[in-house]
């Protein structure tokens, strides 16, 4: 199987990125990792002029936790956060996701940027970051442009993302004190898409729940951002039937089909299921 | 003495060429100047083809042809053979279409060919192969076997009223129906056998070159049996003098079954070899092999059977319905039927048996022998049925199989079937696996997992097999078009080392090393001086190949006669050397043996001698030492054993997790106990694969929706604990080793373990049945339709 | 495009296509065969191969991504006509049956050593459940796997004396 043919650049600066992005517009493509985009080459689902292969781009795969900021490269692979000591102690939402997603081969080589610039809606990473209320950051030649996460994609397989801009980072507010998370993953085996996926993030003080950030995987034309759940929770302290009242928010929104990973019923109880059991967990990590 | 001989975990010969990367499977062969074939397939299930426009591809540059159905038909050509004539309960044959490489007026599968291209570069004719326009009428298929025997289903065939293959029966329904009269109880049950997807790790490839001069073919191709291929190329396809043709099967990458039957892909690229005048390549697609290599299994099945209220077995009756796809396969029919319904008594004594079985056309790539080949069909049926009648009747499922089951003191054992059981210990089989898994600890460890909100759940399975496909008079008789027997010759050279050909085909089984163990044993040397053969026609004897867990039992004991024949020339060699008579030679530990004397002779001194004859009975025996034997075994070999299978269920998501699995068969003499080990661990995640995961998904329609990795879920390394296997052996009464096979007991044994498993974990819900595969969703939607029923109440 | 790309130590300058998957490169222009395709949908793992010492399929990387990287296949894992301790296990565990997949099942197992040279039952089974193997079942292959660390551990604990 192979792609079809295109011309190839391989730019070793973001300012030579940028450049090429400039001159080859909706005709040039970026390469991150391409373990969605060369599976889609190779199918001849996507037939671009130019790739832009920015593996080599230098800093693209920092991770940092400064003044009140976490910040990820756009780089980032995904089982470097899902091992990243910071993930596994604090922010477990991003640790789970990361060693969940696909496959360990395609982990080594899939970045976080381009999973969220591929916007597939039964992928992780964009509820992970509607969860942790995450800033995307868009750049193009001489400019920037910012969006939340949950705003940044907007359908299946389409975001903001302009044809001459790069997702660079991707940051949100460092967490103090009081914070769990946990993401929660059905899927029929290692290497399948989410039949269902629950991204959650809590905040506690003083017993109560200060702010809460959700995101579904698989659950409708994008990762949702669970609004009505997030309202339920933030307020009130942690409970079994709190937790439950949340569940049924984040149900109410599932936009689900039938496909072979199950009927819209099953794909439902499993969130309903999940939610309560992500919920918890991330309640007990905010209480550690 | 042999260190590396019978009994003993002798480390793989062949396996340094894998580990270091210089296997030779048929995609890294290579030949100057091939060009490379792209087919065209039907993206339908059923199809007229009005006709075929190839201009636009033939003026492709580097283009060197495209052949359709019509060119086969023009070169007066044959079909693709069913090697097994299965005949109806009325005496009528088998209906048996023509089954063309290229289909030439109606596409009977999505995947069916029809058309190939050749071409300079692969990818060129891939190209060129989407430039080829097809005029299709596309027409309604029945692309499910519930669909295929509904009363207006479309036909695939003409001929095939209602679908039907054949309508066959074996037993003897009197007896069946007089012992239904004396129950106490019938117990009925429905299942089916979910269609699966064989998935060795190699895809499908073929290489096939011309020679002009000599009029010769070659073809290289990823097969269990290289003389099969040749013989039915020969015979049948393109009437090519078979030593005209030389069929070489190199490493191969797994099989499964799948790899046995000939395949319209190698056909084409020998033939068009010499149309274009360069060799021809072609290797499959993963995407192409979910469409086009034969799938396994697939019947619908009901049955009852007849109980006293003490839990005695009496009579069985089976109806089933066998899916085989649109075209027969080789082994289709065989599989169904001989491969099957025999097995129906499981390893129980009952009065009578009498099954049904009607073979069905569907619009699907067809359906042939997978890993067991009819037996785990049996078995699943058998095993499920027992545990539904010891739920009906209240009585303990361990105590209703020992009840019933054939006692170690009852062989040879007569079945109302065809059968007669030679040996075997089933209670030994069943002890072990108990033992194994602490089953007298279970209840502790199902209440530990309630406490965690799991459902955990234990399941039992016994089975009994049949190994070997022969005799040959005896498979003929039931409708085998071969014989199946097998062959080898052991070549002894003058320094003593030694080069066994086998007519069986190694592709994971580690014949190069167990075969040899077999020589080493025998001759008193060790595996280093031995290599085996196999997988070429021009090198080796007729042969039949590997597949039904008969190359070690079959191949293996013709290797034993022929090295038998090699010591009794030896034998007479030495007699001759040390002046005594041969009835008072002694063969040990690799030297001839004046009987109460002191006056040996190594068998490498023997060997020297065959070939520099100076000293030699010249009179009596011609020099050199190299003996063949044809091996037609007096029956078939009958492995059985026990699985035993635990499992967890989370009860809101419905997911299952096999935690623990214990197997204990009787393969009957172990060659080497690391590669039955193997085998043995192989076969299990098979079988728990089929149980849990696989399934080869068809719409009404004919569309196939399982067909890549996605959504075909194939078992990984992280769905398993670690297996407990165990055997318990009683020897073969009939063949030089005593052994019976290995290879499928996995496939055949574990399925209904794990399902009894799902089922007596569930059973706190009031679920009382789940097909396979027990999907996460089905586990947790008859959790939700049980609830609802018992709401209703 | 030219490309420089070390395969097990030697350094190759090839001109390929930008289409070019790493793992044609590997095959077709370099003739190392040890590295298999076994699906068209990267799930399999049969290409396995390790780029600056990461397992990847390369069937999902294409030859210009390696340009100037290092590439180790299983025929790098020989040295000096000895067996890296990998092979020697797989052979000693029978952690192999056909062949197909055990190039990227030992690959992997060998980076997976690297960073954690004793893993559990569970942690070798999460490591290779990228990779698919039909025949072995994966027992004999985690305890492959198993061994080799431990025998690696011994031996460079016996270097450091």
């Amino acid at each position: 199987m192979y792609p079809p043919r295109f011309d190839y650049v391989a730019p070793t600066s973001l300012e030579e990125a940028l450049d090429a992005l400039a001159e080859h517009g909706d005709e040039g493509k970026i390469i991150a990792g391409g373990q969605s985009l060369i599976p889609m080459l190779k199918l001849r689902f996507a037939s671009p002029e130019t790739l832009i292969d920015i593996n080599r781009l230098p800093g693209m795969d920092g991770v940092s936790e400064e003044g009140g900021t976490l910040r990820f490269g756009a780089l980032c692979r995904h089982n470097q956060l899902g091992a990243h000591p910071l993930m596994t102690s604090k922010y477990h939402v991003v640790a789970e996701a990361g060693t969940l997603i696909a496959d360990p081969l395609v982990r080594n080589m899939g970045s976080l940027g381009g999973s969220l610039c591929h916007a597939d809606p039964q992928a992780d990473w964009g509820s992970v970051m509607i969860a942790l209320k995450a800033t995307i950051v868009c750049q193009k030649k001489g400019a920037t442009r910012e969006f939340g996460a949950a705003e940044f994609m907007e359908g299946i397989f389409t975001t903001k993302l302009a044809d001459d801009e790069i997702v660079t980072e991707i940051r949100c507010d460092a967490a103090n004190g009081g914070f769990g998370s946990s993401y929660l993953k059905m899927e029929r085996k290692v290497g399948d898409f989410a039949t269902c996926g629950t991204a959650i993030a809590l905040t506690l003080k003083d017993g109560t729940i200060a702010s809460a950030g959700v995101g579904l995987t698989a659950m409708g034309a994008k990762n949702l951002h669970a609004e009505d759940a997030e309202k339920v929770l933030v307020g009130q302290a942690p409970s079994a039937e709190l937790f439950a009242e949340a569940a049924e928010a984040a149900v109410a929104i599932a936009d689900v089909r039938e496909d072979s990973r199950g009927t819209p019923e099953y794909k439902k109880n499993v969130l309903r299921t999940f939610m309560k059991r992500g919920l918890a967990k991330a309640a007990l990590r905010a209480q550690a | 003495m042999s260190n590396t001989g019978i009994g003993k975990r002798v480390k793989r010969k062949e396996d340094r060429r894998f580990l270091t990367g210089k296997g030779r499977y048929t995609d890294d062969i290579n030949l100057p100047r091939q060009a490379f074939a792209h087919f065209v397939r039907s993206p339908h299930a059923c199809a007229k083809i009005n006709g075929i426009d190839a201009s636009e591809a033939l003026s492709q540059d580097g283009v060197l042809g495209v052949y359709t159905g019509a060119d086969w038909v023009a070169d007066q050509l044959g079909g693709l053979p069913c090697g097994w004539l299965v005949k109806s309960k009325n005496g009528a044959d088998q209906v048996e279409p023509p089954h063309l490489p290229l289909a030439p007026e109606v596409a009977r599968h999505v995947g069916d060919p029809v058309a190939v291209v050749i071409a300079r570069t692969k990818e060129l004719a891939k190209e060129a192969a989407s430039m080829v326009e097809v005029d299709y009428d596309d027409m309604p298929a029945s692309g499910t076997l519930a669909k295929a025997i509904t009363p207006d289903a479309p036909q695939v065939w003409p001929d095939a009223s209602g679908n039907v293959s054949f309508d066959w029966e074996v037993g003897d329904e009197a007896a069946q129906q007089a012992a239904f009269a004396e129950a106490d109880r019938i117990v009925e049950i429905e299942v089916t056998n979910n269609r699966v997807i064989p998935n060795a790790m190699e895809p499908r490839a073929a290489v096939a070159s011309y020679d002009p001069n000599a009029d010769s073919y070659t073809l290289y191709t990823t097969s269990q049996n290289p003389h099969l291929i040749r013989l039915l190329l020969s015979a049948f396809v393109m009437q090519i003098p078979e030593h005209k043709l030389q069929v070489i099967a190199p490493d191969v990458g797994g099989g499964f079954g799948s790899k046995i039957y000939p395949y319209s892909e190698e056909v084409v690229c020998t033939w068009t070899s010499k149309k274009v005048g360069v060799p021809v390549k072609w290797t499959a697609d993963r995407s192409e092999a979910f469409m086009s290599d034969a799938h396994g299994r697939g019947h619908i099945t009901k049955a009852q059977m007849a109980v006293k209220n003490d839990g005695t077995m009496l009579a069985f009756r089976v109806e089933t319905y066998a899916d085989l796809g649109a075209y027969l396969s080789t082994f289709a029919t065989a599989t169904p039927t001989y491969l099957y319904a025999p097995l129906l008594c499981g390893i129980y004594k009952m009065k009578a048996v009498y099954a049904n079985v009607k073979g069905i056309f569907t619009h699907t790539v067809p359906v042939d022998a997978y890993r067991g080949a009819g037996r785990p069909e049996a078995t699943y049926l058998v095993e499920r049925m027992v545990d539904k009648v010891a739920g009906e009747l209240g009585i303990d499922r361990i105590e209703l199989r020992r009840k019933n089951m054939i006692q170690k003191d009852e062989f040879p054992y007569q079945t109302p079937l065809i059968f007669q059981f030679d040996t075997g210990d089933f209670e030994a089989c069943l002890d072990t696996a108990l033992e194994a898994i602490d089953f007298a600890g279970f209840e502790a460890r199902r209440a530990e997992a309630a406490s965690r909100g799991m459902l955990r759940g234990i399941g039992v399975s016994t089975y009994v097999e049949a190994c070997g496909l022969a005799p040959s008079a005896a498979a003929g008789a039931l409708g085998a078009r071969a014989g199946l027997y097998e062959s080898a010759i052991i070549r002894v050279h003058p320094t003593g080392s030694v080069t066994v050909f086998t007519g069986t085909h190694s592709h994971g089984q580690g014949h190069e090393t167990a075969f040899a163990q077999i020589v080493a044993e025998k001759l008193g040397m060790e595996v280093d001086n031995i290599t085996v053969e196999h997988g070429d026609t021009e090198k080796i004897s007729f042969g039949m190949g590997s597949y039904g867990s008969r190359s070690l039992a079959v191949g293996g004991s013709a290797i034993s006669k022929a090295t038998d024949k090699v010591i009794e020339k030896g034998r007479k060699i030495a007699a001759h050397l040390l002046e005594a008579s041969a009835d008072d030679i002694d063969f040990e530990g690799g030297e001839y043996k004046v009987k109460g004397t002191d006056k040996v002779l190594p068998f490498g001194a023997v060997a020297f001698t065959a070939y520099v004859p100076h000293n030699y009975p010249h009179e009596e025996l011609e020099p050199g030492l190299e003996e063949s034997a044809f091996y037609d075994p007096a029956n078939f070999t009958f492995p059985g054993g026990c699985h035993i299978t635990e499992v967890e269920i989370d009860p809101e998501t419905g997911v299952v997790k096999v935690v623990d699995v214990a197997a204990a068969d009787d393969i009957g003499t172990v060659i080497n106990p690391m590669i039955v080990d193997g085998q043995v661990h192989g076969g299990l995640v098979q079988g728990i694969g089929q149980a849990l995961y696989e399934e080869a998904v068809y719409d009404d329609d004919g569309q196939l929706k399982s067909g890549t990795y996605m959504n075909y879920t194939m078992p990984r390394a992280a769905d398993f604990p670690m297996f407990k296997v165990g055997f318990h052996v009683t020897a073969c009464t009939h063949n030089p080793l005593g052994s019976k096979g290995v290879g499928e007991v996995g496939s055949i044994g574990v399925p209904p373990s794990v399902i009894n498993a799902v089922l007596d974990a569930l059973k706190p819900t009031g679920v009382t049945d789940i097909s396979m595969p027990a999907t996460a969703q089905k586990v947790w939607r008859a959790i939700q339709e049980a609830k609802a029923a018992q709401a209703a109440e | 495009m030219e490309v420089t790309i070390t395969v097990n130590g030697r350094t190759h300058t090839k001109s390929v296509e930008p289409r070019m998957l790493l793992v044609h490169f590997l095959r077709e222009e370099l003739g190392l065969t040890g590295t298999h395709i076994g699906c068209d949908s990267s799930h399999c793992g049969a290409c396995t191969v390790l780029v600056d010492g990461t397992p990847l399929k390369s069937c999902t990387y294409l030859a210009v991504m390696a340009n100037g990287r290092s590439v180790e296949t299983v025929e790098g894992l020989k040295q000096g006509g000895k067996l890296h301790v990998i092979q020697e296990e797989f052979k000693e565990q029978h952690g192999l049956q056909c062949g197909y997949c055990t190039p990227g099942m030992m690959l992997v197992g060998k980076a997976l050593l690297e960073e954690n040279p004793n893993p559990t039952d569970d942690e070798v089974r999460f490591a290779i459940s990228g990779n698919i193997c039909r025949c072995t079942g994966y027992m004999n292959i985690v305890k492959s796997i198993q061994a080799a660390g431990k025998r690696m551990q011994a031996e460079s604990a016996d270097a450091a004396e």
